[in-house]
């Protein structure tokens, strides 16, 4: 028996444990732009102005809280699914350190205003080159954990971190190249100019969306709903098939983001066809997700990280429906620049993404201090429905609020002029921006119920590190 | 050649790579072995080996 030889869960726990801290931060910061929406006087500062928290909350949550655990789930489902220990250690401790280290950086840069100006990319390029030096790292530890698996089939969920850590190094190295003003200074100019510019930033941004807020956060769903349910995936098949048909489709759909604009007509138009396309792939993974359940639906009763994991894939299905539509040319005429797309989003951010990785989350802490289960089941069934409640008030009032204001945008009278200036919709707004934050808050409270929970968990207990165990089919 | 055409080849030699995949994937070729790749994280045992708690929890190990 190689019993002596354990998994390295250390990085695993650090990412896990900063995964639950950050998540609390970005959604805070979340909560407070959404208050200065009600309550313009909350602008205090410029430090702490709308303009430059709102890109603090985006990163903070998108990288920092989805990241870490999207870091922390990589790298326990490639060990587990290779039986190997994680290949360059000190390299994996590396991206710990480094992305935390990126983590703070925005969170210094972004308030004091530094920013390149792209939508998720806000950060200025000596960042962009810290961030490409962990990602590389990042590579390395993973492709090289791959390489040295004890089984010969790469599981599923590998294939799809796999994809995610590849192409979120191409997005990020394509859309980031800049050109500094000074050696000394943060200002740099973009690589590109006019609406190339703004194809590469959109490029990036849906690729953002397909490949780190989806393609990363399926890995989890291919490890983490089978082993929660205890029943293999419904369709292997499906899953090859639909994560190559998302591989071969996410790529096109970023014009979207640019109808009505600059951007030639016909690249619109093969954006929002791509856009349609993709719900075929997008709804082929969620349906292999919820199936995955069937003949284990009673679980769904008492197991709340289960109710986690499936609430989850239902809102991936319910987003990535609404999102197709959204892209078609009538429907963004209406839906673009408002609150709908902002509600869109959350479907899918607090929906998917978050509710996924704290299921995730939630089955991982225990094993990573030799424990079967959390501190409080009960408390994870308490922010389960708190976060749900969130989730639904968020979207439904930003749905009403964006509709609203698409309808009062495009109203004219008679004689040609506009019924509504824009302020009229702005006041029309407050009602539902005030349920939205209620919502937002919420989501916030469960997050501290869930730390609350983690703490409970972790304290006074030693960190764990599982032997390696040899393939089932090997000692069977 | 121009480059157009360069790019057409590329997107249906991409479709047509597609294509092939998903009638690989539905092959009884690739069957056994998806069936038993489907298994891979059941078939490992991540809970750890804790004799104490286990039978406090009534749960049994495997």
């Amino acid at each position: 028996m190689q019993s002596q030889a354990t998994y390295n869960y250390k990085v695993v726990r650090q990412f896990t444990i900063m995964t639950v801290v950050w998540g609390i931060v970005g959604m805070l910061v979340g909560v407070i732009a959404a208050a200065q929406l009600v309550w313009p006087e909350l602008n205090v500062h410029e430090f702490l102005h709308f303009g430059r928290l709102r890109p603090l909350h985006t990163n903070a949550v998108i990288f920092a809280f989805g990241g870490c655990a999207l870091f922390a789930t990589s790298y326990y489902v490639v060990q587990r699914t290779c039986h190997t220990k994680l290949f360059a250690p000190a390299l994996a401790g590396f991206t710990f350190w480094g992305w935390q280290l990126v983590i703070l950086l925005a969170a210094i840069t972004l308030p004091l205003g530094y920013t390149q100006g792209k939508e998720y990319a806000e950060l200025e390029w000596p960042i962009d080159l810290l961030i490409a030096v962990v990602w590389v790292s990042y590579a390395i530890v993973f492709f090289g954990t791959i390489a040295k698996r004890k089984v010969s089939h790469i599981y599923v969920a590998n294939w799809f971190f796999g994809a995610f850590i590849i192409t979120v190094a191409l997005l990020h190295i394509v859309n980031s190249a800049a050109i500094p003003v000074s050696f000394m200074g943060m200002k740099s100019y973009s690589a590109y100019a006019g609406v190339q510019d703004a194809m590469v930033q959109w490029w990036y941004g849906h690729n953002a969306v397909g490949f780190f807020l989806t393609a990363g956060f399926l890995g989890m769903m291919y490890y983490f709903v089978p082993k929660q349910a205890e029943r293999p995936v419904y369709s292997y098949r499906l899953s090859v098939v639909h994560f190559w048909a998302l591989i071969f489709t996410y790529m096109w759909a970023g014009p979207h983001h640019l109808h009505y604009t600059a951007l030639p007509d016909w690249t619109q138009s093969v954006g929002m066809i791509f856009s349609l396309i993709l719900l075929a792939p997008s709804w082929g993974g969620m349906i292999n997700g919820i199936m995955t359940l069937s003949g284990a639906w009673h679980k769904l009763r008492t197991d709340p990280i289960l109710k986690f994991l499936v609430t989850s894939l239902s809102f991936y299905g319910m987003s990535t429906f609404e999102g197709p539509m959204m892209s078609v040319k009538t429907v963004n005429a209406l839906s673009h620049y408002t609150d709908w797309t902002v509600g869109h989003v959350h479907s899918g951010a607090l929906g998917w993404v978050a509710m996924i990785s704290i299921g995730s989350v939630y089955f991982l802490l225990p094993r990573l201090y030799g424990k079967t289960q959390m501190y409080s089941v009960k408390l994870i069934n308490t922010h389960f429905w708190i976060a749900t409640i969130g989730i639904v008030l968020y979207i439904a009032s930003l749905w009403v609020a964006g509709v609203m204001q698409g309808l009062m945008w495009r109203a004219t009278n008679s004689d040609g002029t506009l019924t509504y200036s824009f302020v009229e919709s702005v006041k029309a707004s407050y009602p539902f921006w005030t349920i939205r934050l209620v919502g937002g808050s919420l989501f916030l409270v469960g997050m501290l119920i869930m730390f609350y929970n983690m703490v409970k968990t972790i304290a006074g207990e030693k960190a764990y590190n599982a032997p390696v165990i040899a393939p089932a089919a090997a000692h069977a | 050649m121009d480059i157009n055409d360069l790019r057409i080849v590329v997107t249906v030699l991409g479709f047509a790579c597609f294509l092939g995949i998903c009638a690989w994937a539905y092959s009884k070729h690739a069957k056994t072995g998806f069936d038993e790749a489907a298994r891979l994280p059941l078939t490992d045992d991540d809970l750890p080996v804790d004799n104490d708690r286990l039978e406090k929890e009534g749960k049994t190990n495997g």
